[in-house]
């Protein structure tokens, strides 16, 4: 179990739906994956709306709805969407994203830092997508945030966790949860990030644009498992030499 | 009246308000899950039946999708 925001977790693992082909995609790859969790966009309304397909198969798998504030570069604007969402969507969870550049799409501190503020004030459970600084995690943290999120690269990348040392560091840092987020590739990427101490993992592109989208939802949730279950476990030091696992005694002269 | 609705021109009836946009754009009375800016500001759903709209007025109406 794990707590969120309040909320009792049985899952580790948060997953995006953004990249998806299609619902039914989707759907598979959220009922694969185990989580409890989903993020949703907020967009125009499409001129040929019915009923929200997206929200119906969100009711339908049981998950609760983790609003994004993807595509905002100022707090003023993350900060009308996180309300915004809360209006649409009833909830005051909300993944707070304040982007800096359109090409690694990273973090804005200064702009991060404002908006959380704000929102926190105004009664939002606030989780910043943030980056792997120790520092700027610990000051999100300190005025209120309920998790810190830090990218392990790029959003979409791919890449895995670039600097390990910072998510430790990032987890001795802070009380809140850690949430591993952004730049997850594959399974090991995911049980790297829970072996280092994070409390769970948000994956959206890693499973979503896999070849076969709810397979790699099912690996998402085995290497969280495993790797909550590693790190809990105590592993051995790393050691310059070898050291036998077989006693020398009793060893036969022959 | 002229305003624009999820970035396109549109005409409105005076004495026109949020919640006839909203029809307009979803085709339901109290659609889930949307939402409503109205030039910058959010309109929260109680106040769209008596939010009445101006010249000029950018409304956007808004709603889950698929995203990070």
């Amino acid at each position: 179990m794990f707590r969120l925001g309040g909320r009792e977790l049985s899952s580790r693992l948060i997953l995006g739906t953004g990249g998806a082909a299609n619902l039914t995609v989707l759907e598979d790859a959220i009922v694969a994956s185990g989580t409890e969790v989903v993020t949703v966009a907020l967009r125009r309304v499409d001129p040929a709306f019915a009923s929200n397909g997206l929200l119906s198969v969100l009711d339908r798998c049981g998950v609760a709805v983790l609003p994004n504030t993807a595509g905002c570069y100022t707090a003023t604007d993350a900060v009308t969407v996180a309300h915004l969402a809360r209006e649409a969507f009833g909830t005051d969870w909300v993944k707070l994203e304040v982007i800096g550049d359109d090409r690694t799409l990273l973090p804005d501190a200064v702009e991060l830092v404002a908006a959380a503020e704000k929102l926190v004030a105004d009664g939002f459970v606030v989780l910043p997508y943030t980056s792997d600084d120790p520092v700027l995690a610990r000051r999100l943290a300190d005025l209120g945030c309920a998790a810190v999120m830090p990218a392990g690269s790029p959003i979409g990348s791919g890449l895995g966790i670039g600097n390990p040392h910072h998510v430790s560091l990032i987890r001795e840092a802070v009380a809140v949860p850690v949430i591993l987020d952004a730049g997850i590739g594959t399974a090991s990427d995911a049980a790297l990030a829970m072996e280092l101490g994070c409390d769970a993992v948000l994956v959206a592109s890693a499973v979503t644009r896999a070849v076969e989208p709810a397979r790699m939802a099912s690996a998402m949730r085995y290497a969280v498992e495993a790797g909550r279950l590693a790190y809990t476990a105590g592993r051995i030091p790393k050691r310059f030499h070898a050291l036998a696992s077989t006693v020398d005694e009793g060893r036969p002269e022959l | 009246m002229n305003v624009t609705v999820n970035g396109k021109a549109a005409t409105m009836l005076d004495g026109a308000t949020v919640a006839d946009v909203v029809r307009e754009v979803t085709g339901q009375d109290a659609p889930r899950g949307v939402a409503v800016a109205r030039s910058g500001a959010v309109v929260p759903r109680s106040a769209w039946s008596h939010t009445g709209l101006a010249e000029g007025d950018r409304i956007e109406v808004l709603t889950a999708t698929q995203g990070g």
